[in-house]
């Protein structure tokens, strides 16, 4: 064993700890020691040397977690990377980091993302861009960009983020770690600051797939205080599977053929290959609604954001701008000054796709193209056991790149999105390098199939044997 | 179908039921903004959605309310910690009438 214990995964230390080889008060000590090496604007907030938690006996082994801003941790800076929540300390603590806290998480460090989780580079927070660690003059996607560099770099074991249309899988595969969005309705959203209710999903960012299984493992509840959590049909189990003989897995064209660079396609078709040679049987498998599900997806998530963003009215909690001119030119002077140009324009967005005499032309045919896409995938699942696509059409870009064009961003999720209409969970595994980054290969399953995925994805991940040493500070 | 250009009158429009204020610059950059993404988000009236269902979730949610029994809530002072002005009763206003 190393006599560093921040160099192992976040279970393998959990098991020195449960084991009585490791001090979990030390291994706290030793990652509040890492954090402060952030040269990434990637964290927002560290604990305080010397307060190290409690110690709870709990199948996470008392290793720290890193949690997305958007999370409400009491006492503790919960800003959804906006101005208007510049300082914003919740009275009470997310219902998911509660759990892990009593599983044996003790919360370690806060990450910057963009705001109100509205973006795929991270460039959108208040607070400052996060930089990919493997090149700082790239982003490290979104909008989980702070957790994902987080472990990447080695600041943080494991941590948290939440996926609306990609933000744990893209960030994930721009930084070479893993990256799971679970089944909608698996894990409590009480807590989470809303972006899009129908599709916000809470899940976790971590070194490989043993990690994220067992996070995950601790992450799922049907929450009294969140109506659209179910729960799950079955307990996650850490992952085993070092073959795939008799999985059928099945490659969209739509999601896998045009608008993907080639050093990204290169790695995916290798994925393919070693798919192939551990066993499986790697199908053909259409998704002709796929192409629509960018254009859904943002009229259904601006719409869904227009609505939660109204809670931000200078009154109760957040910044307040008054100019004196009353109760209405108060909320109007508050939200402008108090959210970025990428959320006011989506509220813009969704306000017009909810106003009267276009809600049914934008709005409700949005969700009808949903539900076709939500068949595409019933139909697909009746002929494969996994669908695979590259997590994101291009690998890590440039600072400021795209910002000029909010279109060229909102195509950069074109392989997440669908899956996150659909409600299914899909993970993001590192499966090679293009142009000196990290790639990632996405595997989507079917609705509370997470055992099957992380199977899936740990079979593969054995065999790629990804070296992300590169990203560690 | 190609989407129409949004106008003036429509963005202060939106802005006014958005709570938003928008300088004149920024009226302009939102017209033709939205405008793009409108005209890319349209290609959905492509599609046949004669006796297509919405979906508004995604997965089937039981909708199952807590039993209604009081529990612990916020203290009159936690609630009112946050407030940006507050005369430790209550959060205070502007007057909706000036």
């Amino acid at each position: 064993m190393s006599n560093d214990p921040t160099a192992l995964t976040a279970a393998s230390s959990a098991a020195l700890v449960k084991s009585g080889e490791l001090d979990a008060s030390d291994l706290f000590e030793a990652w509040l020691g890492r954090a402060e090496l952030d040269t990434f604007g990637a964290l927002s907030w560290i604990a305080q040397a010397g307060e190290s938690p409690e110690q709870v006996d709990g199948p996470l082994g008392g290793v720290p977690l890193a949690v997305k801003d958007l999370f409400c941790t009491e006492g503790v800076p919960s800003q959804s990377g906006s101005k208007i929540l510049e300082g914003y300390k919740p009275p009470y603590t997310a219902s998911v980091v509660e759990a892990l806290a009593k599983s044996g998480a003790p919360l370690l460090c806060k990450t910057h993302q963009d705001e109100f989780a509205m973006g795929s580079s991270n460039e959108n927070c208040a607070f400052g861009p996060v930089l990919n660690p493997w090149d700082k003059s790239r982003v490290p996607g979104g909008s989980s960009g702070g957790s994902a560099v987080a472990v990447a770099a080695g600041l943080a074991p494991w941590a948290l983020g939440t996926d609306t249309g990609g933000s744990i899988r893209q960030p994930a595969a721009l930084c070479g770690i893993v990256g799971l969005k679970p089944t909608y309705g698996s894990v409590s959203r009480y807590g989470m600051i809303a972006f899009a209710s129908s599709l916000d999903q809470a899940g976790p960012l971590t070194q490989d797939v043993t990690d994220a299984a067992l996070l995950f493992s601790q992450m799922i509840a049907r929450d009294p205080r969140d109506a659209t959590s179910v729960g799950h049909q079955e307990s996650i189990h850490l992952p085993d599977r070092r073959d795939l003989t008799g999985v059928r897995l099945g490659v969209p064209e739509e999601l896998s053929g045009d608008g993907i660079e080639p050093g990204v396609r290169a790695t995916f078709e290798e994925t393919l290959e070693r798919a192939r040679e551990l066993g499986a049987e790697v199908v053909p498998c259409p998704l002709p609604h796929a192409p629509h599900a960018l254009s859904a997806y943002y009229l259904i998530a601006p719409a869904e954001c227009s609505s939660n963003l109204a809670r931000f009215d200078g009154v109760r909690y957040g910044q307040r701008v008054d100019p004196g001119d009353g109760l209405d030119a108060m909320y109007s002077a508050t939200r402008a000054a108090g959210f970025g140009p990428e959320v006011r324009r989506r509220i813009m967005l969704g306000t017009y796709a909810l106003s009267s005499g276009y809600y049914d032309a934008y709005y409700g045919r949005a969700q009808r193209v949903r539900t076709l896409i939500q068949r595409d995938f019933d139909e697909a699942f009746a002929n494969c056991d996994a669908i695979v696509t590259p997590t994101s059409s291009s690998v890590a870009f440039p600072l400021g790149s795209r910002t000029a064009d909010p279109l060229s961003m909102y195509l950069s999720d074109f392989c997440t999105v669908p899956m996150s209409l659909a409600g299914i969970p899909a993970i993001s595994i590192p499966n090679g390098m293009s142009e000196g980054l990290p790639t990632g290969f996405q595997i989507a399953g079917p609705a509370f199939a997470e055992n099957s995925i992380l199977g899936i994805a740990h079979a593969l991940e054995s065999s790629i044997q990804f070296d992300r040493s590169g990203a560690r500070v | 179908m190609i989407a129409k250009m949004l106008d003036r009158s429509e963005v202060i429009h939106i802005a006014r039921l958005a709570r938003l204020n928008l300088d004149e610059g920024e009226i302009e950059r939102t017209a033709i903004e939205l405008s793009g993404i409108l005209d890319h988000v349209e290609r959905i009236s492509e599609l046949d959605l004669e006796g297509v269902e919405p979906t508004a979730h995604a997965v089937a949610t039981r909708g199952e309310l807590r039993p209604d029994i009081q529990g612990a809530s916020l203290s009159r002072d936690q609630a009112l910690a946050e407030a940006p002005v507050t005369d430790g009763v209550g959060f205070i206003v502007p007057s909706p009438g000036a």
